[in-house]
């Protein structure tokens, strides 16, 4: 079976250039200027761009345990709209993913749906107790790309240095979610203004620092390379920054709402502002934006954390952590950050694709021949409404909810399957 | 009055959604209320046919009694749910609850939580007026009307008094709502307590004064207020001991003689005697700790008056 894709701009070599690409089965087979081959479908992509499909390393798809805020079929699905092919899932389900079978079963199941390639993360401790190291070899041979506690914080550093120094072994990065838990105590959100005008308990951004200091020296002394998730301060930056400067393998992500939103967004008490690490000051958000923009932060990760309507339909104190992201992320990027100039469309692409898989050796993330056939179509002049009927995803959790933002992915490839077709847009009538 | 403020169907989530203009309407308004409940027969059947609910969820004898009994003077009917938090997140969610007591054709809801922001909840799944009666550490609007309104009838004209509240500054409603509303008043606000007690930006937010020392803090005070101190903070690492916390910042005649002779002395109560204030001060002429709970009914009979537009 062959596609071919015509008359789009291409993100080729991290420029965009009007190129065609033909695809047969699953791999790109030629990308050219003009190819006039015979194909059995051709999607013509005049006035859209094609990018390589998305990439997020940082997902939770809640499957196996949790399947009423997520499971496999739509959280690939939702992935699917959002333009992404491949996406990591972490391992704090039910049980944890710290055995084989478990990194099998996601695998398996996401294979064999075909919506979006899912890559398994597996657990840094035993059940994420953060008491025993995880079987990490074990799971390689399942096909594990990196560890992580996600979600929760060893707090015993000898531990974590045990953890760093076993996963060195196998070339398996280690993700830190990093917050110590005497400094975050019952925090509901950021230690800041907001906090202290809505009487909730805060977060300091001490909690995230500590730990990032701390693991950048277990990192060091390890050896291992340490990826600082969902980062979000401007000191976390600033330890970052220190640690590459010292030749350490340090990288980190953030999130599209660490990028966008700050503290004041919690003001409304929506429990879709709710999440770890929460959303930080101006400051701290003015820093991410540049350490994107520079490359000191290496990629951007949804940190896609479904919840069901009920539970986050609560009190704000009593409501989980987190949001949604695979299908507001793309254009909140593109509208908040690259429309109005922060950041290029080129360093937002190379963030959301090649960046990413290059953390974590996918084989993913770029546009050429005889690579897979994983990419996405943009129509940057039209809109995507994110609202409870249209979300592809279980659960509705996003800040963005009823808002219509720019740029719409129209379609998405994945392994040479369109895994994502948008409707046509309307016709718009202007009246006269 | 021209422009009579409107108050008609309006919830009181914290004292920032009203103007100077609206307080002192309200007080006006408490002010008649005080007068029929110095009467022999303290009822006036200006709210009958209208039901009031009084939704606890947390523990509060006191304020739910206060409201339950402006509720009753003013010929209300009243209903009461109480329930403790943890019972509510094992079994019915508040939403539920909500819809249940709606069904019921609440027409005003008075609600205490812990979780900050729950009286916008309530309003949101019954579309009812809803009188925050505290939430949590963010607010707790009838305190600080009833604290405003005793200081006004004392002192008269709010703008330019020097107003020092102390202690627990971090996990208190009280001393937010009473910032809000003294600040719109013209007040000059001091805060003090420890360091471990104060939340960050007190200065930013509140445009109040903070102060460590409690001399510099009384320094020429008009209103000194003091706050009930938790022993559960000594337990949670915040201050050493309740003994290090009173030789610093209790209320007494020793320290209290800083402030302006005749300070008035206040207290949300209930009191912690012989930790924040001592029974020589709390006892004194100049405290209207006593006067203070009699004006919260009447301050909560008018804002219910208003709300639900009683007619005389």
């Amino acid at each position: 079976m062959k596609t071919l894709i015509k008359n789009g701009k291409t993100f080729f070599d991290d420029n965009f250039v009007r190129k065609d690409i033909l695809i047969e089965d699953e791999r790109i087979i030629r990308i050219a200027g003009q190819i006039t081959d015979p194909a059995d479908q051709v999607i013509d992509a005049t006035s859209k761009i094609v990018t390589p499909g998305f990439v997020d390393i940082h997902t939770h798809l809640r499957d196996p345990g949790q399947t009423y805020k997520e499971d496999i079929i739509t959280g690939t699905l939702s992935a699917a709209k959002g333009g992404f092919t491949s996406i990591c899932a972490m391992p704090n389900t039910e049980p944890v993913v710290d055995n084989i079978a478990t990194v099998e079963y996601i695998q398996r199941r996401a294979k064999d749906l075909g919506y979006c390639k899912v890559y398994v993360i597996g657990a840094l401790s035993k059940d994420l107790e953060g008491k025993e190291i995880a079987e990490m070899a074990t799971m390689q041979q399942g096909g594990i790309v990196a560890v992580t506690d996600d979600g929760k914080c060893i707090q015993n550093a000898k531990l974590m240095l045990n953890c760093m120094r076993y996963a060195v072994n196998f070339n398996l990065p280690v993700i830190s979610h990093a917050e110590d838990y005497n400094l975050a105590g019952k925090g509901q959100i950021h230690s800041g203004k907001v906090a202290t005008q809505l009487g909730l308990s805060g977060i300091p951004a001490l909690a995230e620092e500590v730990i990032i200091a701390r693991d950048i020296m277990l990192a060091e002394s390890a050896k291992a390379h340490l990826h600082i998730a969902h980062i979000s301060t401007a000191k976390s930056l600033e330890l970052v920054r220190r640690a590459k400067e010292n030749g350490l393998k340090v990288t980190c992500e953030v999130t599209p709402h660490h990028l966008l939103l700050t503290e004041e967004a919690c003001l409304t008490f929506d429990t879709n502002t709710k999440m770890k690490p929460p959303l930080r000051s101006e400051a701290d958000r003015l820093a991410c934006v540049q350490a994107l923009a520079d490359g000191l932060i290496d990629c951007i990760a949804t940190d896609h954390a479904p919840h069901a309507d009920y539970e986050k339909e609560r009190e704000f104190d009593l409501a989980p952590f987190g949001i949604i992201g695979f299908e507001s992320a793309f254009a909140v990027l593109y509208q908040d950050l690259v429309k109005p100039g922060h950041l290029t469309l080129e360093r937002l692409i190379e963030t959301l694709t090649s960046a990413p898989a290059k953390l974590l050796n996918l084989k993913a993330g770029i546009l050429a021949e005889n690579s897979p056939a994983d990419l996405c179509i943009i129509d940057l002049g039209d809109t995507v409404l994110i609202d409870s009927d249209s979300i592809l995803s279980k659960s509705k959790n996003t800040p963005w909810l009823g808002q219509t933002l720019a740029g719409k992915v129209t379609h998405t490839i994945c392994g040479g399957k369109i895994t994502w077709q948008a409707e046509p847009a309307a016709e718009t009538n202007e009246p006269t | 009055m021209t422009n009579t403020p409107q108050f008609l169907g309006r919830s009181v989530f914290d004292l920032d959604d009203y103007s100077a203009t609206e307080i002192m309407y309200i007080l006006e308004a408490a002010k008649g209320m005080k007068e029929i409940n110095l009467r022999e027969y303290k009822k006036i059947p200006t709210l009958r046919g209208k039901t009031i609910c009084t939704l606890f969820i947390e523990n509060s004898t006191r304020t739910r009694m206060s409201f339950e009994l402006a509720a009753s003077r003013l010929s209300a009917d009243v209903v009461s749910f109480q329930a403790s938090i943890s019972a509510l997140s094992k079994g019915e969610s508040l939403q539920d609850t909500v819809y249940t007591l709606d069904a019921m054709g609440i027409d005003l809801y008075c609600i205490r939580h812990s979780s900050p922001g729950s009286p916008q909840l309530v309003h949101k799944y019954s579309g009812k007026p809803v009188i925050n009666g505290g939430d949590g550490r963010h607010a707790h609007p009838t305190q600080a009307l009833l604290d405003i309104f005793s200081i006004w009838e004392k002192l008269g004209d709010i703008r330019g008094l020097k107003i020092t509240i102390v202690g627990d500054i971090l996990n208190s409603r009280v001393v937010r709502s009473n910032l809000i509303g003294m600040r719109k008043l013209g007040a000059e606000v001091t805060v003090c307590g420890p360091r471990t007690l104060m939340p960050s930006y007190m200065e930013e937010v509140y445009g109040c004064i903070v102060q460590y020392d409690l001399q510099t803090a009384l320094q020429d005070a008009d209103v000194v207020m003091g706050l009930r101190m938790q022993l559960e903070r000594q337990t949670e690492g915040l201050f050493p001991s309740l003994e290090e916390y009173t030789k610093h910042y209790v209320l007494s005649k020793h320290t209290i003689r800083y402030a302006k002779k005749d300070a008035l002395i206040m207290h949300p109560g209930p009191m912690n005697r012989g930790i924040e204030i001592l029974p020589e001060i709390a006892d004194s002429q100049q405290s209207i700790i006593v006067e203070q709970v009699a004006n919260g009914v009447a301050v909560r009979m008018a804002l219910m008056f208003l709300i639900l537009g009683g007619k005389v």
